[in-house]
């Protein structure tokens, strides 16, 4: 018998039942659907992520004080540590070659008021050098001054949201915030951040350094944050760090070091996972729908007994029923899997135009890998009723009708 | 070429066991017209069936063709039906989906014939039956006779040495009846082993050797 020949009669078959093929195809469907719009979405949450993380800057090293033995849990916020790390640690760093700008961070929560509105919201203490390291856009003025850190002025540089919270309709350059019980001119506000991840810059106000020292009356800063020359000195410049630690504290390098790269892996190695998981839950309904194939090809197995027993009777082999049985299942969840395809991409089509700035697209191997997974999902579902049919008695069989 | 030795057949039926078939021995030479009459419930379907390698004998030794095909596989036993045995049912067992030429092309299908053979065939057969008018009519287009019609063209289409008819004409008016025994008669003719069932007596009485069976012994 030919493959030709068994191709020609399961699709017969097929044919001979139109709604049961309409319904086991739409099942199919749905599975494959779902499986390539939601690894479409996850697949796109995680390059966007990842993208965006790189968008703070591709060669950036945070460095936090106190060390914490990490075992690849995500990094320490808060540091514990004996030895605070200080201004003086920060300006030691560049003497290294290999680091480009530093910025220190101070962060602390505040009242801010302008004129009787007043609001919480979180300070940020850092230099000139912020700017360049996180990527950060002027709206209007300009960002702190650059000058020597010690003989830093009363300014402040503030996010959208407070400018329309606190400022409403007037122009907020030129005017003095308060902060606490110090005041601070306006000298910019940023550009609104939109998308961007971690740090909510539309809420901050950012204050020289040492101000914020000052204002919360502490020496130790939140965190280093170190742009290095580029991405192949960031090795260097971490060693680089650590011996100026060492030798500044009494030779213990008492601080965490968080590279971009590993925040970007770990995000990389989550999202990859939560894909993952988000894929096998729909292929929940991938397995649904074998179920349904199996369900129906054995009603069909059924109905069609005495053809079966008849096919027996002219000389079927057992092999030649399976092989009907199985290419039956296997056109069914292919013509699915095909269609599933087509919604998926319809919907997929859909998304993108709706939301034109989120990067969706559907990764080359969930397609391939969906196509295999539902062809598999036939057969192996198809597998008991094919086999049931090959086992009839053709006697039996041959009494039904 | 048919030799059936000491063939036995029980069947389990709840807690009875039935004997089908006790101890049946028989020869059918080539070229034989043998009808085979009893009441029903006597074992002549049992019977037909061992003969047709649908159904195993319980014990007993069957050679077909000298070949002792009690042993064979039941791929083995496939390929000989396929290449050896026609078959004509009661209720024509035509599949319904697929059209009269479709219908006889079947066993060419599974043989593996080449596609060309098939149509020359196909066209042949059904000229033989006469029904080269109907070829695209699907089996709920045609008429009783017209049906088994085309079920003998398909029992024929492999060229077998014998063929097996179980109550050929118990579906079919006496006008078509008549005419589907003249096509089988014919066959046999031609050199064809026919072994009939049948519980018409002036039918079985038309084969010149009548074998009667009776609680499954032959008579």
């Amino acid at each position: 018998m030919f493959f030709k020949d068994i191709l020609a009669q399961a699709i017969n078959a097929i044919k001979s039942q139109r709604l049961r093929a309409i319904l086991i195809i739409l099942a199919m469907s749905i599975g494959v659907a779902s499986v390539n719009v939601l690894t479409a979405l996850g697949e796109s949450a995680r390059r966007y992520i990842v993208h965006e993380f790189e968008a703070l800057g591709t060669h950036l090293v945070i460095v936090l004080p106190g060390r914490t033995e990490t075992t690849g849990g995500s990094p320490p916020l808060f540091g514990e540590t004996p030895r605070d790390l200080t201004l003086e640690d920060a300006q030691a760093f560049l003497h290294s070659r290999h680091i480009a700008a530093i910025a220190p961070l101070t962060i602390g929560s505040a009242p801010v008021s302008f004129q009787g509105l007043e609001r919480e919201t979180n300070i940020f203490g850092s230099t000139y050098a912020l700017r360049r390291v996180r990527h950060l856009t002027m709206a209007q003025g300009n960002f702190l001054p650059e000058e020597e850190t010690t003989k830093a002025r009363s300014v402040c540089v503030i996010g959208q949201t407070i400018r329309t919270q606190l400022f409403a309709n007037k122009s907020a350059l030129g005017q003095w915030l308060r902060i606490n019980d110090r005041r601070f001119r306006v000298i910019g506000v940023l550009a609104a951040e939109g998308q961007s991840i971690g740090v909510d810059f539309d809420e901050m106000v950012i204050i020289p350094v040492e101000q914020a020292q000052a204002l919360f009356d502490t020496r130790s800063l939140f965190r280093i944050l170190v742009e290095t020359l580029s991405k192949e000195s960031m090795t260097k410049a971490v060693e680089d760090i650590k011996n100026i630690i060492k030798a500044r504290h009494e030779g213990e390098d008492d601080i965490t070091i968080i590279t971009q790269d590993s925040v970007v892996n770990t995000f990389d190695k989550i999202l990859t996972a939560l894909t993952l998981a988000v894929a096998s839950i729909a292929s929940i309904s991938l397995a649904v729908a074998g179920v349904l194939v199996m369900n129906v090809m054995l009603v069909s197995v059924t109905q069609r007994t005495a053809e079966i027993g008849l096919l027996k009777a002219l000389g079927a082999t057992k092999g030649q029923l399976h092989g009907l049985f199985l290419t039956e299942a296997a056109l069914l969840s292919i013509a699915g899997a095909l269609t599933g395809l087509l919604i998926g991409q319809i919907i997929i089509t859909v998304l993108q135009v709706t939301y034109p700035s989120f990067p969706l697209q559907l990764p080359w191997w969930t397609l391939l890998s969906s196509l295999a997974v539902s062809l598999v999902t036939g057969l192996v579902f198809g597998l008991l009723p094919a086999s049931k049919a090959a086992r009839l008695n053709p006697v039996w069989a041959l009494t039904k009708r | 070429m048919i030799e059936l030795t000491h063939i036995h057949r029980y069947f389990q039926v709840g807690e009875q066991t039935v004997h089908a078939l006790d101890n049946i021995s028989l020869q059918i030479k080539k070229g034989e017209y043998v009808s085979v009459m009893g009441p029903s419930g006597s074992g002549k379907s049992t019977l037909l069936n061992v003969i047709a390698l649908l159904d195993k004998p319980s014990s007993g030794r069957y050679l077909l063709n000298n070949r002792d095909v009690t042993q064979c596989s039941d791929d083995e036993l496939a390929k000989i039906r396929r290449e050896n045995l026609g078959f004509v049912f009661q209720f024509f067992h035509l599949i319904p989906r697929l059209t009269a030429a479709e219908n006889i092309e079947m066993p060419m299908i599974l043989a593996g014939l080449p596609v060309n053979e098939r149509k020359r065939r196909v066209t042949q057969a059904l000229a033989s039956v006469s029904l080269q008018d109907r070829a695209n009519h699907r089996p709920n287009q045609l008429s009783g006779g017209q049906l088994q019609r085309v079920a003998i063209a398909r029992a024929m289409i492999m060229q077998p040495e014998v063929l097996l008819a179980d109550e050929p004409t118990g579906n079919l008016d006496s006008k078509s009846g008549a005419e589907i025994i003249e096509l089988l008669e014919n066959l046999n003719q031609q050199g064809v082993t026919l072994i009939i069932i049948t519980h018409d007596q002036s039918l079985g009485d038309r084969a010149p050797r009548k074998i009667r069976i009776v609680d499954g012994q032959l008579k």
